[in-house]
């Protein structure tokens, strides 16, 4: 049985944040759930795609965020529970569907889980997504540990319900990804069969219809202030004249620093859980109880303003500031000793930190930055691209494990904003420079939202060559399955969608489809491509090793060695092709055989055809 | 409850996450508060990964600079680097062996000298234990044993609330049985070569 169905009430387990979410939403009578992964946010997913294969847990991999949203909206307007999950800037994708399904409301509970990732430990920016609470109307939940993460999920079903609209569960990266203890609760049942009232008159958003909607949302935003006011994740703890607003993984930092410096009982702490809409009365309660307030809050001053805002309604002009405060920033995440820093700072309470040992005398250490996998498939495609194109043609690039052939020997990436800008801001460049434009593109990523763009290059007869890097899998965020994968390695029914069907489809007249670890076949290819005068397009197609390892293993891994007597040292295959399975020793290029899948390519690198297969 | 923070640093492949997972549970066996942070996603490629456990009853689950108890480094190299998170205070336990980065193998850094290394080490913090934690691990019978061997370390270290046995049962509960002997026997290996 999974792991999150096992379990009695009461039963204690260490969960990942996201292993609680999904508890939770288990617990809450879950029935149908849709994703694109997307880190954070991804064990939330993975989990539901497990419990699926042996409950009737409805869940998709969906083609993308806005897809995933719209299909769970038809199954909530039905009455069933759905929960959405998605990485903070997936939410971009999603918030199309948002705003207006924020009018036409939910009749199942519906709750839409939005992954933050301050210090953007694996995105392209830092958004603050509470500013889409404030955007769609639409009630927001911040949990503070795993175990809260838990009982928000739970409660955000039964908060839906009641206010008939989505609900916003955000987290960011220390939440979902922090382990903590969590005390299981019961599951209820999931109802798995919907029901649909015909009423165009609510549900279908022409003009006339929305004027009227946008009325209810109004109405449902007053009756979740109430809620926000009543909610027992609001909370004022203490009754000092200190006053600390905080949320999150904020809270969990507030709460160690008042134990450190001993000064608890001067302190008022509000926690906001239910933090939209801004519980305006608790606020003001808390307000009136202090004389001095701070905010800890990561990435945007939100509640400050906000704060602000009520103090003025109630005529109240004490201090309350957040950004600013020592080292209390708009960038990055925070840590225990920032907060306890800035709460010492703000209040003047003297403060001993634990003096962090002296590192001037350290040499410079080598870097270690994240690296393509020995054998990857992506390596070979760009150093391919590289002899054929070199340094002077544009790469605009896209979001994947590809994206590290931004680091140099490979240098294979010169733009990227976001899913799918790869195909659309190619064609941008190749109308504004006089060069070879040759994007990339992963296969989740092009089925995600590189089909628009592929169909508006065609359309629109732009001229650059498009290479999809199929290694049939969604690899960056954990190998999930997408529309191209043969699901029947997964020993799941195969409704798999040929990528060079879609191709050829949508009018692409010049594609090839070339197996990267034969790299002349590939030069050949991408030559080509750059000389047709349209729209060109290379599928790179070869499995992902580390998917391959577990769903399709090789029969045998033959490694592969430098003959030394041939060998003259030029380099070639660390300074261009620069496998991690290389390393030098005493002057000699070696190759790490505990490493080195066998994939050849390296042999075909080499100018004296030093690298052979070990016997 | 005194708080104990240890953070734990390695490189992506190195089973960093697991050694953080059966300490958290070993904690919970032993009735001990924990909250434990994980790194997932891009910086699994082969970077640096970092992960922490904090016992006793604090909320927080990541440790600031100069705030670790215990600093377990998988890498020497890397245990440098993650030395900001050390005071005087702070026990450190580190493999000797070094995962050369890709960065050292094209001529762009060089690797420091694992001696130097450990003295420099050894001259800031409160006790250094090291160990070769590649070999002990091939002796258990599988090199991917490295963070088993670290975790033996650490129970013998005694740094932490946490017994040998509870942190064996937590690990029998997070690996298929098939993989019981080598890894038990890791821990083993582990635990003596701390007593040195």
């Amino acid at each position: 049985m999974h792991e999150l169905l096992s379990g009695k009430p009461g039963d204690k387990r260490l969960l990942l944040g996201n292993e609680a979410i999904a508890r939770g939403a288990i617990e809450g009578g879950l029935a149908f759930a849709t994703a694109y992964p997307g880190t954070p946010s991804s064990e939330v997913a993975l989990n539901f795609f497990q419990i699926k294969q042996e409950t009737d847990l409805y869940f998709e991999y969906s083609t993308n965020e806005k897809v995933a949203l719209e299909v769970a909206a038809g199954a909530a307007v039905s009455g069933l529970r759905t929960m959405v999950t998605m990485k903070h800037v997936g939410m971009n994708v999603a918030a199309d569907p948002l705003m207006t399904l924020a009018y036409t409301g939910v009749n199942g509970g519906m709750v839409i889980l939005t992954a933050d990732d301050p210090s953007l430990f694996s995105s392209q920016n830092e958004q603050d997504n509470r500013y889409y609470a404030r955007l769609s109307g639409l009630p927001m939940l911040e949990p503070t540990t795993p175990q809260e993460a838990k009982e928000m999920t739970l409660a955000a079903f039964d908060l839906s319900e009641k206010l008939k609209v989505p609900v916003l569960l955000r987290t960011t990266t220390r939440i979902n990804h922090s382990r903590g203890v969590v005390t299981l609760g019961k599951i209820r049942p999931r109802k798995t069969q919907g029901n649909f009232k015909k009423d165009p008159f609510s549900y279908v958003t022409v003009p006339a219809v929305s004027r009227n909607l946008h009325v209810k949302l109004l109405q449902v935003y007053d009756q979740a202030m109430a809620l926000a006011n009543q909610s027992s994740f609001n909370e004022i703890i203490g009754q000092g004249k200190w006053g600390i607003v905080t949320q999150g993984v904020g809270f969990c930092y507030v709460q160690d620093a008042l134990d450190d410096l001993k000064t608890k009982e001067s302190f008022s702490v509000l926690k906001l859980g239910f933090s939209y809409p801004f519980p305006a009365e608790t606020v003001k309660k808390f307000l009136s109880q202090v004389d001095k307030v701070l905010v800890v809050e990561e990435l945007e001053p939100v509640m400050e303003q906000e704060l602000r805002a009520v103090a003025q309604t109630m005529g109240r002009t004490i201090p309350i500031q957040g950004k600013g405060v020592d080292r209390l920033s708009r960038l990055f995440e925070y840590d225990p000793s920032q907060v306890r820093s800035a709460i010492a700072r703000y209040f003047g309470i003297p403060v001993q930190d634990r003096q962090a040992v002296d590192l001037s005398d350290i040499p410079p250490l080598p870097g270690r930055p994240p690296n393509l996998c020995p054998g990857c498939p992506h390596r070979s495609t760009f150093y391919a691209v590289k002899k054929v194109a070199g340094e002077e043609a544009i790469y605009p690039t896209d979001i994947g494990c590809y994206t590290l052939g931004m680091l140099p020997p490979l240098s294979a990436a010169d733009f990227l904003i976001c899913m799918g800008s790869s195909v659309s801001t190619a064609s941008g460049f190749s109308r504004a420079l006089d060069k070879h434009v040759i994007a990339f593109i992963g296969d989740s990523t092009f089925f995600h939202s590189g089909i628009t763009g592929l169909v508006n290059a065609v359309h629109n007869n732009h001229k650059f060559t498009l290479i999809i890097l199929d290694n049939e899998t969604t690899a960056m965020t954990g190998h999930q399955p997408h529309p191209g994968v043969n699901m029947a390695l997964l020993g799941l029914p195969n409704t798999q969608i040929s990528i060079e069907a879609v191709v050829r489809g949508i009018g692409v007249k010049h594609l090839s489809v070339v197996q990267p670890r034969k790299v002349r076949q590939t030069m050949e290819a991408v030559q080509k491509a750059l000389d047709f005068d349209g729209v060109s397009v290379i599928i790179s197609k070869e499995i992902c090793p580390l998917y391959a390892k577990r769903v399709a293993p090789p029969a045998k891994i033959r490694a592969f060695m430098i003959n030394e007597n041939r060998c003259k040292n030029h380099r070639d295959c660390v300074n261009l092709f620069a496998c991690p399975a290389f390393y030098v020793e005493e002057n000699q290029v070696k190759i790490n055989e505990n490493l080195c899948i066998g994939c050849a390519v390296c042999s075909q690198v080499c100018p004296e055809n030093a690298i052979i297969p070990r016997k | 409850m005194d708080i104990k923070r240890i953070v734990f640093v390695g490189v992506g492949g190195q089973g960093n996450l697991l050694s953080s997972r059966v300490l958290g549970e070993a904690a919970l066996l032993a009735g001990i508060p924990v909250n434990v942070s994980e790194v997932h996603g891009m910086a699994q490629r082969g970077g640096v990964v970092e992960s922490a456990v904090v016992l006793g009853g604090a909320l927080s689950s990541i440790v600031s600079k100069g705030e670790a108890d215990v600093l377990i480094g998988f890498e020497p190299s890397e245990t440098l680097r993650a030395m900001e998170k050390c005071s005087r205070e702070t026990t450190v336990i580190t493999n000797v062996t070094p995962l050369i980065p890709f960065t050292v193998a094209v001529g762009k850094g060089v690797y420091p000298n694992i001696k130097e290394v450990l003295n420099l080490i050894r001259k800031k913090v409160k006790r250094l234990i090291a160990l070769n934690a590649d070999a002990l691990a091939e002796k258990a019978g599988s090199a991917m044993a490295v963070n088993i061997v670290m975790l033996g370390a650490l129970a013998q270290s005694n740094t932490i609330p946490i017994t040998a046995d509870q942190l064996k049962e937590a690990l029998k509960e997070n690996l298929s049985q098939k993989l019981w002997d080598i890894n038990l026997k890791a821990f083993d290996l582990g635990y003596e070569a701390a007593k040195k």
